[in-house]
């Protein structure tokens, strides 16, 4: 009990004595996982549009193969960008390892299929409500998946949600991609990974309780934007 | 309204994009592919601002086992290496990839364990006999399992020892597969012996009710290396940086700086350059 004492303490010490460290450690955190989920999205609504309105031969095997993805282990998907993006690998030339930008990479792979397959459920549900209305407008395949997209805009907001509460909690991608360098590449689940085999538990818990109050600050704002559009669209 | 939020986000997400794509530090850096205890034991954040300081070239470090670090180091994905397992980095030249070994500093592995001591090992100055009364004992035993340095240090002494580990895996002999710190927590969890090096121990803050039982046997010595990667196996990596810090840190200056530094008013590593060339 002692250790989770000590624990708030430490979480308390170090947002309160706004520690320059761990600003860089929270900023380049939300940069690196925003951007993962921003540059998902782009990928990942739209497949999932797709899936919810398409009906080709082996559908049903792709969503359940998209489904299934979204258990990636990050420390697979960090070994194979390792790979690529090594100097012996093939997009070594890039000198992307040990950047930012990998990390980025290696999140937005785990991430497309959460979005893709939350947004294809989400969206198919909502094509079924809408599917005689749209057909009644005449609307051509392109435009029934942009009215879709924008219809269910604020649903589709969970599976983003989703998809960062992925990226920002997992440390197997990152830690072997950006390789946790100080000021460069550390994160609060590397840095957490760090103080736990320094064995500063407290430390390391302490930064815990600050990314679960980092993500609960996220969700809210995410909530509160929500909110406030709903009642201007529908006021 | 709807305007406004929709332009925001996107203002958001562009600007995020941007910024990521922009690197933190623009100035001349290179990349050491180390071994973890030089990181957890505070050394690096002693001697690098010295050097960064002295030169403007900044040092990055991805510290993981040395098992790792020579492997990435062989994938060109680092300008320099910093370990300790003398033979693994002298396989690493000969084969190519690294192009010069030298000593760098040393200090000693230390066997600790709980104070209850199961195996009644406390005091003995000899780690042969220590690791055979563990083993008779079948007292519980955490081993990195990660073919790092120290992993690679603890299955010679076991070897030495005439004991067959692979047999009792599982059992009391225990592979957490992990760093150094992971398996100190394990071994302060689950009461067992473990085999570390003293700066990672010293420097260590989950000691629990462990201590240090062994220490002292000329086999427990700990030599760590500095290799520099031939530039004809990579042709990208920053010789001429690498160089500079390599002589600074083998130079009085550096040696300097690594014996000075202290945590709890213990030496953690000791200077060993002037040895030369392996």
């Amino acid at each position: 009990m002692q250790d989770f004492a000590a624990s708030f303490f430490e979480a308390f010490r170090l947002v309160l004595g706004l520690n320059p460290g761990l600003l860089e450690i929270v900023w380049l955190s939300l940069k690196v996982s925003m951007t993962a989920v921003i540059i998902a999205a782009i990928v990942g609504l739209p497949i999932g549009a797709f899936l919810a309105v398409a009906r080709f031969p082996g559908r049903g095997l792709l969503v359940v193969t998209i489904t299934a993805l979204m258990g990636l282990p990050p420390v697979v998907v960090g070994l194979v960008v390792y790979l690529l993006l090594s100097n012996a690998g093939a997009l070594g030339p890039l000198q992307l390892l040990y950047t930012p930008t990998a990390m980025i990479i290696a999140q937005t792979i785990l991430v497309v299929p959460i979005i893709a397959a939350l947004a294809g459920q989400t969206l198919e549900d909502l094509n079924g409500e809408y599917r005689d209305q749209l057909m009644l407008y005449g609307l051509g395949s392109l435009a029934r998946l942009r009215t879709l997209l924008w219809e269910g805009r604020y649903s589709l907001m969970t599976a983003l949600l989703a998809g960062f509460g992925r990226a920002i909690a997992e440390v197997g991608a990152v830690i072997i991609v950006g390789g946790n360098i100080n000021h460069v590449t550390r994160v609060m689940t590397t840095a957490i990974a760090l103080e736990t085999s320094k064995g500063n538990l407290a430390l390391a818990l302490g930064l815990g309780i600050i990314l679960v109050i980092l993500a609960i600050l996220v969700n809210a704002l995410v909530f509160l934007l929500r909110a406030a559009a709903e009642r201007s669209a529908y006021a | 309204m709807k305007k406004t939020i929709a332009s925001l986000v996107t203002g958001a997400a562009l600007f995020l994009a941007a910024a990521s794509f922009v690197p933190a530090y623009a100035g001349e850096f290179i990349l050491l592919q180390s071994t973890t205890s030089t990181q957890n034991s505070g050394l690096y954040d002693h001697l690098l601002p010295i050097f960064e300081e002295k030169t403007g070239i900044e040092v990055r470090v991805v510290a993981v086992g040395t098992g790792q670090a020579i492997k990435n180091a062989g994938n060109c994905d680092g300008d320099l290496l910093l370990v300790h397992a003398k033979s693994a980095e002298d396989v690493f030249v000969a084969e190519g990839s690294g192009k010069q070994r030298r000593d760098m500093m040393y200090n000693d592995f230390v066997l600790v364990g709980p104070s209850s001591d199961p195996a009644a090992i406390k005091g003995l100055a000899d780690i042969n006999a220590a690791l055979k009364q563990i083993a008779a004992a079948k007292a519980p035993f955490a081993s990195r399992g990660d073919d790092s340095g120290t992993h690679k240090k603890e299955i010679s002494l076991w070897k030495k020892a005439g004991v067959e580990t692979v047999a009792h895996s599982g059992k009391w002999y225990r592979e957490t597969g992990s760093g150094m710190g992971a398996t100190l927590n394990a071994a302060v969890g689950m009461e067992a012996y473990v085999l570390t090096d003293r700066a990672t121990w010293i420097s260590f803050g989950n000691r629990a009710g462990h201590e240090i039982l062994v220490e002292g046997d000329p086999d427990l010595f700990n030599q760590y290396g500095v290799v520099t990667i031939d530039p004809d196996h990579c042709p990208n990596i920053k010789s001429a940086a690498a160089d500079r810090f390599v002589d600074w840190l083998l130079g009085p200056e550096g040696q300097a700086a690594i014996a000075d530094y202290r945590l709890d008013g213990q030496q953690l590593f000791f200077p060993n350059a002037e040895n030369g060339d392996s």
